[in-house]
């Protein structure tokens, strides 16, 4: 796809982007005026099918005494808004997002906005930890299947990988927490941190990094301990399918022309992969890996319940099994806008990777 | 004039699903310093398998057998190693299509100096100036600026010109060109030949071209080898060779060139296909589409056998040996 077309005119080096910061800039704007939009879609869809679920958020969340009271059934309505029409409770909900005020959650009667800034950072910080051990791991594993192809390597790794994308992630964790934590004692379990310790003063909501930017190193050794075993559990999936798309992209780039250009060099076989080859197959991981990142946030519903992890997977868990529409919607945005984030991030990573696309 | 390469009896290999296949049988040929040599045959004559094998980059599972001695050692028995420090550096490769065979992401700066800077032990900013001479030598226009650009900002030609650069950074001995213009259009192929010539007298660097165009070989080659099957049919200086030709199979081939003066009448092509991969015919390859094949060519594999200066042919009956 690269040359199709001739440049026309003075051949020579000419043709530089009239300015790439402005490109840029455009792009961005494009694309996060478009999130916005799915955002507030995304709201919508939630909201309509909360509607849709049998069930009363009522008798979900107040006592059995309360729900035979009409008198309390109508003050809890009445206190949330549900006693108004169903598109006044959707406008009067769109009209409070806007102004930063995502309602207050009927399970835990705090400010939702509150509860996701401790809840999310959780998630993120476990599945951020899955997704870069899962790229380490699986592109590395899948370049040596791909470099080895059809010798014992290769076999050796198709069966991990296989195996890495069969196994159910709850089994997993049940097993890897059983003997790498209760029986062998390798590895905390469960929470963000020993209980002895508290948290950190709150900066970024990732335990780490707030231990390290408060300089309690204590703290953040605890907290990068107690991530290790989730985050494996996670990984387990996304390395197997990474190393899969890894080989076949970089045995798809070994078949091209520049890299028997590149060995006809005379350059190490490493740099010839390393350089030559990685590059342009990061192109076709990078975009596995964002979805995988989305496959990450589904899982650690699982893994959350299983190691005790107060992440937005539970909490999600929790809203829904309440009916706390507060809650539901406001982890429905917030992951919207996640994976939004992550598709943006994946399309700026193109232009990274290839210039191509810079130019163009 | 020295000998640069002496190749002897080199045969390659190929596995394929049958087994493995000759893709080049018994192939002898000789490059002196600073001579064009041209190697010349229809696609599946084994041109492009031969230049592989010199470099050592023949796909997995080929084997080869014979010499091809380059500056006193032979690039085939070579450890992988010490073959891969020849390669790129006294030994270089341009291929057919610039398009290609550049990588698209890398800048070009990274492309002409990364060899340099790994074979010859040079830092960044040394390498950088001499890539900028090595791109002017190519006739890029702004070079300073052609370093921070990347491949697809440049047209076909140019790319090719920087193909050459990146062949040329390490200042090799011996320059393997496959099918160097092919990919081109014809106007900008004649440049490529020129720059191909003046670098060559002004480097003393020998140059193989690998081409199925004997419009090429007689612009730029000082000696012709014409490979049919895998092996040599006749070599010899350019003059000799496409004047006065004596194996059949190269008088096809010229007759079978357009001409500027004459019509399509004049053309005349050779009936029949070259054999593929494992099909070459027992005797002389190309005895079955041969208007003068005799009995004896379906059964005799006929050597290159020396009948005038420099001038072998491999065609014992020789039908073209007082005519012509």
């Amino acid at each position: 796809m690269s040359s199709a077309k001739p440049k026309s005119g003075t051949p020579g080096a000419g043709r530089r982007p009239a300015r790439p910061g402005g490109v840029l800039l455009r792009f961005l704007v494009r694309r996060l005026a478009a999130a916005l939009l799915l955002c507030v879609g995304i709201t919508l869809v939630a909201f309509t099918l909360t509607q849709l679920v049998p069930g009363d958020p009522a008798a979900a969340n107040l006592g059995q005494s309360a729900v035979d009271d009409p008198a309390a059934v109508a003050a809890f309505r009445a206190k949330y808004g549900l006693d108004q029409p169903v598109p006044v409770q959707y406008l009067t909900y769109i009209g409070n997002v806007f102004q930063g005020n995502l309602g207050v959650s009927q399970q835990s009667h705090r400010p939702v906005a509150e509860d996701l800034a401790e809840f999310v950072p959780a998630t993120i910080e476990l599945a951020l930890f899955a997704i870069v051990l899962s790229l380490v791991v699986g592109v590395a594993l899948g370049v040596v299947a791909a470099v080895n192809r059809d010798r014992w390597p290769d076999q050796l790794l198709r069966v991990v990988s296989l195996g890495g994308v069969s196994m159910p992630t709850f089994w997993v964790a049940l097993v890897a927490f059983y003997l790498l934590s209760f029986k062998f004692d390798l590895l905390p379990g469960t929470g963000r941190l020993d209980p002895v310790l508290s948290p950190p003063p709150y900066t970024t909501g990732f335990y780490s990094v707030d231990a390290a930017l408060a300089g309690q190193w204590d703290v953040m050794w605890s907290a990068l301990g107690h991530l290790v075993l989730p985050s494996l559990v996670l990984a387990v999936y996304t390395v197997g399918m990474l190393m899969r798309f890894s080989r076949a992209s970089v045995l798809e780039i070994l078949g091209n022309d520049y890299v028997r250009a590149a060995r006809a060099k005379g350059l190490p076989e490493r740099v010839v992969i390393v350089r030559h080859v990685l590059r342009p197959a990061m192109v076709a991981i990078i975009t596995v890996a964002g979805v995988a990142f989305g496959s990450l946030l589904s899982g650690a519903v699982l893994v959350e319940k299983i190691f005790s992890w107060p992440g937005v997977g539970q909490y999600a868990y929790r809203s829904a099994v309440n009916l706390d529409l507060p809650g539901i919607m406001g982890v429905s945005i917030v992951v919207a806008g996640v994976y939004i984030l992550i598709n943006l991030l994946v399309d700026l990573l193109y232009g990274v990777i290839d210039p191509r696309i810079r130019l163009t | 004039m020295g000998t640069l390469l002496e190749v002897e009896d080199l045969t390659v290999w190929l596995a394929t699903r049958n087994g493995p296949r000759k893709a080049v049988d018994g192939l002898s040929f000789r490059v002196d310093s600073g001579e064009v040599f041209g190697i010349a045959g229809e696609s599946g004559s084994g041109k492009t398998m031969t230049a592989m094998a010199l470099l050592g980059l023949l796909p997995h599972a080929a084997k080869t057998s014979g010499r091809a001695v380059f500056e006193g050692r032979d690039l085939l028995a070579m450890k992988p190693r010490a073959l891969r420090d020849v390669r790129g550096r006294n030994i270089a490769m341009v291929s057919q299509d610039p398009s290609t065979s550049l990588h698209p992401m890398l800048s070009i700066e990274t492309q002409v100096t990364e060899h340099m800077r790994h074979h010859l032990g040079i830092g960044r900013s040394e390498a950088r100036g001499r890539a900028v001479e090595l791109l002017s030598t190519v006739r890029i226009p702004d070079p300073e600026r052609a370093l921070r650009a990347h491949p697809a900002q440049f047209s076909g030609g140019m790319r090719q010109r920087i193909a050459i650069a990146v062949a040329l950074a390490c200042e090799p001995r011996l320059l393997l060109a496959d099918e160097p213009t092919t990919a081109l259009d014809v106007t900008v192929q004649a440049g490529i030949l020129r720059l191909l010539d003046r670098l060559r007298r002004e480097r003393d660097l020998a140059v193989v071209v690998i081409t199925h165009d004997l419009g090429v070989m007689s612009a730029v080659a000082d000696r012709i080898c014409v490979m049919y099957g895998g092996r040599t049919a006749e070599v010899g200086p350019r003059e000799t060779v496409l004047t006065r030709p004596r194996h059949p199979y190269t008088r096809g081939l010229l007759d079978a060139l357009p001409h500027p003066e004459g019509g399509a009448a004049t053309l005349r092509p050779i009936p029949g296909s070259p054999p593929s991969l494992g099909a070459v015919p027992g005797g002389c390859p190309f005895h079955p589409r041969c208007a003068f094949a005799v009995g004896s060519c379906q059964e005799e594999r006929p050597e290159p056998v020396l009948i005038g200066t420099d001038h072998r042919v491999a065609c014992p009956p020789d039908p073209l040996g007082g005519a012509a």
